[in-house]
């Protein structure tokens, strides 16, 4: 005797979050129901073990109907093959695009290729997230990727229009599409204590400050420019090589020292070691600003962050407000140079600069 | 030329890429009707084509608008070779033909393909221009509402309900015909979706026809079937109840009210009801009481009238005409129908309602039962069904016969169905016999005028129902007559068995609950006549054991009546299966069960006596947890303050065997003939145990739930409006080919009970909630398969407020809209409470005076001075309403705004597209409006201010990559979502927002999985509807509703 076909199917279509999550991260329907037992479920509702496998298999199967309408979002809402209330469909788009914080940090600033795609097993190897979930989303972020690719218009509002996601999420995409396109190289050891949250907020930074569409809508009649959120500001890129004159002019140099100099002094226990870092701490950063037109550095700039200005500040034993105060005068000052023609270069780079390396400077 | 259909195709999205080159289609659409075509332009490479057609024009008969649908056929253009078939859409047009149904369709339909299923969808609108036609020799029964709803639609008065009607087409079926073997399989399903659906049109038309001769204007309880007889060809029937129906609660009734008379000449659809005193069934309601008394509830009479017909050659004529016999004379068939209708009608006093106004039903003497064994034969002329008409013919006569031997008039809660096997198929019939309100049906048609107070009558008392309508002296089957246990007047038998829903006035203590007997009986494989005649003899045994199982379980449950008892056999190609559904409940007015007792045939033997000892103990004690679990406690009744319902104690221990007795008493008991009711259980050998076992082994459902077959609980008032409609199929495979009937049954059993604890599970969020309508249909698709299919509904109900039901069934007085609630709290609650003096008609107009009153006398359950306080109770409840509310409201807009603005964005689309997306429905930002689905008659918490039409679809879906969509399971789960989702788009175009008294008559599946196939057939009905909400209790309550009554409430304004 064998169950040939079992099948359930509401009106409202029956989803049981649990098992979602647990479809989500890859369960086999086996180990699902193993989970779920272990979880307790039998004790409700007097069930037996059949009945939990009849349900997981019923809601797997579900779901994978459903997978289809979920790889474009808006469809979901209009589609009238399955009836879902909106809470329920909000639900379903956000954990399905959702991502584990290990996997993303494996494949943040690579490219979103065949050859990437590959490397799966090994990356599910080493996160202890199943293959299953890891194709799934490496498949969102290549989807988002290639969506937003071909759009006009704000990186982050293209994500959350395409895919309905929460502001949060979308933000999140908007960072993997922003460091995959850039290839920003991530993966270094040196990179390893930093997590995609960092990560993101440091995005966040880029696009918000360094991007084409940053400038705002006034410099774009239209504002409707392609990849305007996805590409650096290449203008900007330039410029930002006459910030040298900062490093290369020693008067200029000097007199910035003394400011930062004097306006540190006293406050903070770590002045010594600043005042003897300044002028290689300073090289560091406006060198990167010089950089930055080549490719290749741009990929580099977060190792670069660290290796420059993070790793000797940290072995000097600054603490986060050390950084901060160092920061702000260390930009601040530069103002007050009268020979210094740049300012709204410098501030526009030294506004990210700060609020990376705030967000990076931590164990 | 009676009528100008109206067609234009709007636009299409998410259609599928066609052209693998482009990864894009050049769709084009094709609508049809009749041999007429219209093609609208090819839309070049599209996935999201704007046809935005002209209107396409199609001028007909209105015989022609009721039998064929709309065909619309969305097709690839191809330059070179023949262009593909994307889909199609089938829409039936009825609806639009009647003045109170919808006025125009216009909405998102899947496109349908019988292979790929959904494939994108299309919008279209369609408007019907009817002229008046006075040719009375007209075919058509345009205007004739139709209702699946086994009971008065909400919101009508019956003024006469007629009686029964019945007719079936037959045609072969194009699977079987010769050309199958050329065509492919999409064009072969494609022929069988369009003839069922021009064969349904047609049946129905001819019922209309028989309605309007009868006098009436609508058609209740309508249950429409298809017997798939293979080689002998296609049969589709149909039953339902002839009524003249009177609408109460659009404004404009207020006439009808006044001048009944003159109103619905003005009306086309009631002009009929004049001519309602020709009614024949006025004249077979007299014919009672004096009719000879004899067995018919009891299996042991059935036997006798099981028959095998070997048809003869009865077919004489030409051989099939193709189309569903329209070449036939019309003349000839014209007379046909009326010396038909006019014999039938005074032939068959029966009933399809389960449920009935107050005062309708007198007495119910118990379940009338007929099945007849009948070989086929290929239908020869489809235009001449003569042989199966006769057959039904037989069996009604049958049951009529039964019903007489009960003293009764009538038949009501009647039903018909078939099982097919190969060859042999089993009719089947059954009803409840009824004495019915002579009175009220006769004053109905003579004197419409002053009949309104009809139903101000008090109630009828909450026990009438259950008297004996049989002769005392001369009883069909033995039972035990007290007096009732409610007024004290009248005889009432010990037990009471129904296939109708429990009277809303009838009085019951404790809960009800689902009650099922299973049986499975192995047969020898034969063929022909030996077949039928093996059947045949089974059938009596199967009945006697289906009836004997489901009379332990109800006293198991310390129960005393079943409702909606629905037996059903099923035929394989070597088993029977037997399901047999009920809701058993405690009725008030009749005697409490005795206990189960259990008796051994070798008293003496110390261990037996042991044994029997133990099973006795967990009778015992499973029927004390029953008690306990259905809240029966029968000295409560004393509130209800009709006597002393507690019979003298010397009449009760000579009356019930309770459990306390001692077996000496049981001996006395003579066993061997008579007692079919199964008191005491005998143990006399292995097989007994084993039925006592299984009796014991039925679970309980678990705490927070009940279950029913029936429209509502007995005993739940307090719905709140959460509602979830399923339909769950199950087919086990017996790889054992050894199998004994008990392993079977065992089998079967568990099946049935696994079924229900699924549910249990899945719904378990619910808590607590009641399934309701569970309606199980058994099938032995091939050999060694059981399949159980189930569709059913749960709702949410409020354990506390016990009150509610007062609360629920007042606010509605108030006789507005959900819009009105909202915006006018103070003047509603005012409102209702003054009602009880003076039920008024708000702004909106429901000037249900009559209807409030008849509501009124089914509430009376709590005692009058509960009243005050559910005043305030009310008052409380509806400040809450309204700032929820409100802040719904600005939620639902929010939500709007967000879905909009994701439309724009999301497809690059001209924006006259989107613009005509949100105007084509009222309804929010997505373009989905949320459309509810329930069996039952109504939906909780909302009140049904229109019917748009009955919903009657049938589907054909076949694969030949079952692995690839997932198996049997994947298939049939995607099968009936597509169907629901159909169902549902149906239903919006129509600008409704629910289904009621929605069924699945049919699903058949035929796999076949090493060639990686399957096919597979579902027919569903229903019942399309705009529903508002009532009010706003409970916390489930979605935005959506909301959202549904503004959308349908601009509906019906403009």
């Amino acid at each position: 005797m064998s169950v040939e076909l079992d099948v359930f199917v509401g009106n409202t279509t029956i989803m049981d979050e649990e098992v979602y999550q647990l479809w989500l991260d890859g369960y086999t329907v086996i180990d699902a129901v193993k989970v779920r037992r272990e979880g307790g479920v039998l004790d409700e509702c007097e069930a037996n073990a059949d009945v939990v496998l009849s349900d997981t298999m019923d809601q797997y199967r579900t779901f994978q109907m459903c997978e289809r309408l979920l790889h474009s979002p808006p469809k979901l809402a209009n589609q009238l093959l399955f009836q879902i209330t909106p809470h329920r469909q909000t639900i379903l788009i956000e954990r399905y695009y959702a991502f584990d914080d290990a996997f993303v940090r494996e494949v943040l600033g690579k490219k979103l290729s065949k050859g990437t795609k590959k490397d799966l097993d090994d990356i599910s190897a080493k996160t202890t997230v199943t293959l299953k979930s890891c194709r799934r989303q490496f498949d969102n972020f290549k989807r988002v990727f290639k969506v937003v690719e071909e759009l006009k218009g704000p990186l982050v509002e293209n994500i959350r229009h395409h895919f309905l996601l929460s502001d949060k999420l979308a933000k999140d995409y908007a960072a993997i599409v922003f460091f995959a396109n850039n290839r920003f190289e991530t993966g270094k050891r040196k990179l390893q204590y930093l997590t995609f949250q960092d990560f993101a907020i440091c995005a966040g930074q880029l696009i918000n400050n360094w991007t084409v569409g940053a400038v705002g809508p006034d410099s774009f009649v239209d504002n409707m420019v392609e990849d305007m959120d996805v590409d650096l500001d290449k203008e900007f890129l330039q410029e930002l090589k006459e910030l040298k004159i900062l490093i290369t002019d020693k008067d200029l140099l000097d007199q910035h020292k003394s400011l930062v100099c004097t306006a540190l002094r006293g406050k903070t226990k770590a002045f010594n070691e600043m005042e003897a870092n300044f002028k290689n701490l300073s090289r560091g950063l406006v060198n990167i600003a010089a950089k930055l037109t080549n490719t290749k550095d741009v990929r580099d700039f977060f190792i670069d962050l660290v290796e420059k200005f993070i790793e000797p500040c940290r072995s000097d034993r600054w603490t986060a407000a050390d950084m901060k105060l160092y920061l702000t005068h260390y930009t601040n000052s530069v103002h007050i140079l009268d020979t210094f023609k740049h300012q709204v270069v410098w501030d526009r780079y030294m506004g990210v600069i700060k609020s990376c390396i705030f967000k990076m400077y931590h164990d | 030329m009676p009528g100008k259909l109206k067609a234009k195709i709007v636009a299409g999205r998410h259609l599928p890429v066609m052209d693998r080159a482009s990864d894009l289609t050049d769709a084009f659409v094709e609508v049809k009707f009749g041999n007429t075509t219209f093609k609208t332009d090819v839309y070049p490479k599209s996935l999201n084509p704007q046809w935005n057609s002209e209107w396409f024009k199609f001028e007909v008969d209105d015989e022609d608008l009721q039998d064929e649908p709309l065909q619309i056929t969305v097709l690839d253009h191809d330059t070179y070779s023949a262009n593909d078939a994307i889909g199609k859409v089938y829409i039936d047009i009825d609806p639009l033909l009647c003045t109170e149904a919808a006025s125009i369709i216009s909405g998102w339909f899947p496109i349908y393909d019988t292979i790929h299923g959904i494939r994108g969808e299309i919008n279209v609108l369609v408007k019907v221009e009817l002229f008046n036609d006075l040719n009375r020799f007209r075919q058509s029964s345009c205007g004739v509402k139709f209702f699946c709803t086994t009971s008065i639609p909400r919101g009508y008065r019956a003024a006469t309900v007629h009686g029964f009607l019945e007719e079936l087409v037959v045609n072969e079926d194009p699977e079987y015909q010769w050309i199958d073997r050329i065509r492919t399989p999409r064009a072969s399903n494609e022929a069988r979706q369009r003839l069922i659906s021009l064969m349904s049109g047609e049946l129905q038309r001819k019922i209309g026809l028989k309605v309007l001769e009868m006098g009436g204007n609508a058609v209740v309880g309508y249950l429409q079937c298809f017997d798939l007889e293979g080689e002998s060809g296609l049969v589709v029937r149909a039953i339902g109840t002839a009524c003249s129906l009177e609408k109460l609660s659009s404004g404009s009734i207020l006439n009808t009210h006044t001048h009944p008379n003159t109103a619905p000449a003005s009306n086309a659809c009631n002009s009929p009801s004049k001519d309602g005193k020709e009614s024949p069934l006025a004249h077979g309601c007299r014919s009672t009481h004096n009719s000879p008394v004899h067995s018919a509830c009891s299996a042991q009479r059935l036997s006798q009238n099981f028959s095998i017909s070997v048809p003869t050659l009865i077919f004489t004529g030409m051989g099939s005409g193709g189309s569903a016999g329209k070449e036939a004379g019309p003349l000839k068939t014209l007379l046909r129908q009326q010396t038909q209708t006019a014999l039938e009608q005074r032939e068959f006093p029966f009933f399809t309602l389960t449920s009935f106004p107050p005062a309708f039903l007198l007495h119910v003497g118990g379940v009338v039962n007929a099945r007849s064994v009948k070989l086929l034969d290929r239908i020869h002329n489809p235009d001449e069904p003569e042989t199966r008409d006769a057959w039904w013919e037989e069996i009604r006569q049958e049951i009529k016969s039964h019903a007489k031997a009960l003293g009764c008039h009538a038949v009501v809660g009647y039903s018909e169905s078939t099982s097919i096997c190969e060859e042999v198929c089993i009719l089947s019939a059954s009803g409840t016999a009824a004495i019915l309100n002579p009175r009220y049906m006769r004053e109905g048609c003579l004197d419409i005028g002053s009949t309104d107070h009809r139903f101000e009558e008090p109630s009828p008392p909450t026990c009438g129902f259950c008297h004996i309508p049989y002769d005392e002296l001369n009883m069909p089957f033995p039972a035990q007559l007290t007096y009732c246990y409610h007024c004290r007047r009248q005889k009432v038998p010990d037990v009471l068995f129904t296939t109708i829903d429990l009277p809303a006035e009838a009085a019951v203590t404790g809960k009800g609950c689902l009650i099922q007997a299973r049986l499975c009986r192995l047969k020898k494989k034969a063929q022909g006549e030996v077949n039928a005649t093996a059947i045949s003899n089974l059938l009596p045994f199967m009945e006697y054991e289906l009836h004997t199982q489901l009379m332990n379980k109800l006293k198991l449950r310390s129960m005393n009546a079943l409702f909606g008892l629905r037996i059903q056999i099923s035929v394989g190609e070597n088993m029977l299966l037997g399901l047999a559904s009920a809701t058993g409940v405690y009725l008030t007015a009749l005697p409490a069960p005795g206990g189960i007792q259990i008796a051994g045939k070798t008293p003496g033997d110390p261990s037996n006596e042991q044994h029997l000892l133990t099973i006795q103990k967990r009778i015992n004690e499973a029927t004390a947890k029953n008690k306990e679990l259905y809240q029966i406690n029968p000295p409560e009744l004393t509130e209800e303050g009709v006597g002393s319902p507690i019979p003298e104690p010397r009449q009760r221990s000579r009356l019930f065997r309770s459990h306390s007795e001692s077996s000496d008493e049981i001996s006395e008991l003579d066993l061997s003939h008579g007692k079919k009711d199964a008191f005491v259980l005998e143990i006399d050998d292995t097989d007994a145990v084993e039925d006592i076992h299984s009796l014991l082994t039925d679970a309980n459902p678990p705490r927070g739930f009940y279950s029913c077959n029936t429209e509502t609980m007995p005993g739940i008032y307090n719905w709140t409006s959460g509602i979830q409609m399923f339909t769950s199929v199950r087919i086990l495979r017996l790889n054992n080919t050894n199998l004994t009937n008990q392993g079977l049954n065992k089998i079967f059993t568990d099946l049935c009970e696994n079924l229900l604890k699924s549910f249990y599970f899945k719904l378990r969020s619910m808590i607590p909630c009641c399934l309701c309508h569970l309606n199980f249909t058994v099938a032995v698709p091939e050999e060694e398969l059981i399949q159980v299919a189930v569709t059913a509904v749960a709702m949410t109900f409020d354990k506390d407020q016990t009150q509610e039901k007062l609360a629920e069934k007042l606010i509605p007085k108030g006789g507005s809209d959900t819009d009105e609630q909202l915006q006018f709290p103070m003047e509603l609650c005012a409102d209702s409470s003054t009602i009880n003096s003076q039920p008024s008609s708000k702004i909106s107009g429901v000037p249900e005076s009559t209807n409030i009153s008849s509501r009124a006398a089914s509430v009376d359950y709590g005692s009058f001075a509960d009243r005050c306080s559910t005043w305030l109770e009310l008052l409380r409840l509806k400040a809450h309403t309204i700032r929820r509310g409100s802040v719904k409201t600005s939620r639902r807009t929010q939500s709007l705004a967000h879905s909009v603005s994701s439309l724009e964005h999301s497809s690059p689309l001209p924006d006259g597209r989107s613009r005509s997306l949100r105007s084509s429905r009222s309804f929010g930002g997505s373009t989905v409006t949320v459309v509810k689905m329930t069996p039952l008659s109504f939906l909780p918490g909302t009140r049904i201010i229109k019917y748009l039409g009955i919903i009657n679809m049938f589907f054909i879906r076949e694969t030949t990559s079952l692995r690839e969509e997932g198996g049997v399971s994947g298939f049939l789960h995607s099968f009936i979502a597509e169907v629901f989702a159909m169902v549902r788009a149906h239903v919006a175009a129509l600008g409704g927002n629910a289904v009621v008294s929605y069924s699945m008559q049919d699903c058949v599946l035929m796999e076949n999985p090493n060639k990686n196939q399957a096919q597979c057939l579902i027919n569903v009905s229903g019942d399309a509807v705009i529903c508002v909400r009532e009010s706003d209790q409970d916390s489930l309550a979605s935005t959506t509703t909301i959202g549904h009554s503004c959308s349908s409430t601009t509906d019906v304004t403009t």
